[in-house]
């Protein structure tokens, strides 16, 4: 029975191919789909970039130079890269500071569930909220006047930008919290322990042992922190509408609007130069996750 | 434990995590007040009078009402229900059907370009709608798939980012047994659903929980693609209720909130598994 079965395998792999032509059926209908709705569309939309729609005609760069030297296009990558100058410190620091004490605290499991609990609220279920909070007459500034002071108007001047950055942290805190603990107790217990049993004290253990260890996660947290920040539009638009208040005009505003208008030209080479920054930061984020697969 | 921290930590934790609940307690809170209630509450943002608000945290008489108002008198709400239910399940079993076998192909197959259509697939899982916006319209207005919930199904099912996280999930299965069971003439389907599922089912059910949070949520496509309301998804129906009407939009809301929270609650090992999954190379 058993040389049956040896033959039978040293048979299938005689045929040749067979196993490779295995991989297709598995494969191929995905593939043939993510072709079909993105790879394909996306080639077309490239070669929209260098072409005028109206005369169908090659335009060279012109439509790069006309997105380039737009207003509107300028406000909303302004506004995007400033939001993500801010946040993402903002998000990393607060995040790895209560994911250190998480990971030493016995209600770790019930305070992760808190904290992830944003990332599962779809953000137009919680829209009301925002409105009651951030409103000019809304809850946040009754407490401020109950303090005594004058609120002010948040979605009106350039605060609202800031009740941007609230609402993404509030949205990301956990999922950071998450990956900053993974990373945390990745470190062997045995290098935290020799330290201490040397006398080290706990800024020590934190700076000189923890943060090093924790430097490949930084750098992940860093690049997928910047590209869910483009996530944010879903709250900008849902709290302000498609002409929200200048300081929070997004690119995602901005091709909305471009699409409204039927301004192809512009959406094409818009696409292919956001597409092309976030393509560096992609390939970053791939070369530290191989890079780390060679540290352990 | 060793080396707990101390009480104030535990404390100002704790004070972060109700912080982040508050929202959600805000708006069970206000589903429970009667309609008068509310609107004498809610006169300063709905335009009247100068002071600020006064929102009370626990509703003077409370009432069931408008929860009975969502059910029984908007037969809209049944419209945008249904439409957000097909889309997340046309989604997800397309993710079964053409992301599991896929994922399954890049984990245990060796074969030429696969390192860079990988690649190519995590770009694409990373790229925001800005970007693929336009294509996936032009694609659409092709096929004739606009205005309708084809057109927000088909591209979501052939997502790469299940592909991604379910692939995570079965790299993990021992080499050796695998080899093992194609000693033993196991067809290549045969070890797929023999071994792959029952030793990578996690990562499929990462994928799933993370899946259906975010097209339960969906907002930019069904803006975009979706002109006709009576074919829009509760993620994009209930902002635009309106203040004047808040005992309705604050019980929808609630609704809306709980499956999602069911999702949650069942699922949250694997959430964070995924994200885990998603964020780092282990």
């Amino acid at each position: 029975m058993r040389s049956l079965t040896g033959f039978r395998s040293i048979l299938r792999n005689k045929i040749k191919g067979y196993h490779k032509l295995a991989v297709l059926g598995f494969l191929l209908p995905g593939l043939s789909g993510v072709s079909l709705f993105v790879f394909l569309p996306f080639f077309d939309v490239v070669r929209r970039s260098f072409m005028t729609v109206a005369a169908d005609k090659s335009a060279g760069l012109s439509n790069y130079k006309m997105v380039l030297s737009n207003q509107a296009f300028r406000l909303a990558s302004t506004n995007t890269f400033r939001f993500v100058f801010i946040c993402i410190p903002l998000l990393v620091g607060i995040s790895l500071w209560i994911a250190y004490g998480l990971s030493r605290c016995r209600y770790m499991e019930l305070l992760k569930s808190a904290y992830l609990l944003p990332l599962a609220i779809p953000t137009a279920a919680v829209v009301l909220v925002w409105k009651l909070l951030f409103h000019k007459q809304g809850m946040i500034n009754a407490c401020i006047e109950v303090l005594g002071g004058t609120g002010p108007d948040f979605m009106g001047t350039s605060l609202s930008f800031w009740v941007l950055v609230v609402s993404y942290l509030w949205k990301n805190l956990g999922y950071t919290v998450v990956l900053w603990l993974a990373g945390i107790f990745a470190i062997p217990e045995g290098i935290v322990e020799a330290a201490r049993v040397d006398g080290a004290g706990e800024k020590a253990v934190f700076f000189r042992i923890i943060l090093p260890n924790l430097k490949p996660t930084l750098y992940t947290i860093t690049v997928l922190s910047f590209l869910n920040s483009f996530k944010v539009f879903r709250e900008a638009y849902l709290v302000a509408g498609s002409y929200p208040q200048e300081d929070m005009y997004l690119l995602q505003h901005l091709f909305n609007n471009w699409f409204l208008n039927l301004d192809m030209d512009k959406m094409a080479a818009g696409a292919v130069l956001t597409g092309m920054v976030l393509f560096v930061f992609i390939f970053l984020l791939q070369i530290f996750w191989d890079r780390k697969e060679e540290w352990t | 434990m060793k080396h707990e921290i101390k009480t104030g930590g535990v404390l100002a934790l704790f004070g972060v995590a109700l912080l982040i609940c508050l929202p959600v307690f805000l708006l069970f809170c206000g589903s429970l007040q009667g309609g008068d209630e509310l609107k004498s509450e809610l006169a300063p943002i709905l335009g009247e009078g100068m002071d600020t608000i006064d929102f009370h945290l626990f509703p003077a008489y409370p009432t069931l009402v408008h929860y009975l108002e969502v059910f029984f008198d908007r037969p809209e709400f049944y419209t945008v229900l249904f439409n957000s239910f097909w889309i997340v399940t046309g989604t997800l079993l397309g993710h079964l059907i053409f992301g599991l076998p896929s994922a399954w192909a890049f984990a245990r197959f060796e074969f030429p370009g696969k390192r860079i259509l990988f690649f190519l697939y995590v770009v694409l899982m990373m790229l925001p709608f800005s970007v693929t916006m336009l294509s996936q319209y032009l694609v659409l207005n092709r096929l004739a798939l606009l205005d309708s919930l084809w057109g927000i199904i088909l591209p979501g099912a052939f997502s790469t980012f299940p592909v991604f996280i379910m692939y995570r999930g079965f790299t993990a299965i021992p080499k050796g047994m695998l080899e093992a069971a194609r000693i033993d003439g196991a067809g290549e389907w045969q070890l797929f659903f023999h071994i792959g599922l029952p030793l990578g089912y996690s990562g499929v059910a990462s994928a799933l929980v993370l899946g259906f949070l975010e097209y339960f949520s969906l907002i930019e496509q069904p803006l975009a693609f979706l002109k006709e309301r009576a074919l829009w998804p509760l993620s994009l129906y209930l902002p635009n209720i309106g203040l004047s009407d808040a005992g309705y939009a604050f019980a929808a809301s609630v609704i809306t909130l709980l499956p999602a929270l069911a999702v949650f609650a069942l699922g949250r090992d694997y959430l964070e598994k995924g994200i885990v999954a998603a964020g780092m190379k282990e």
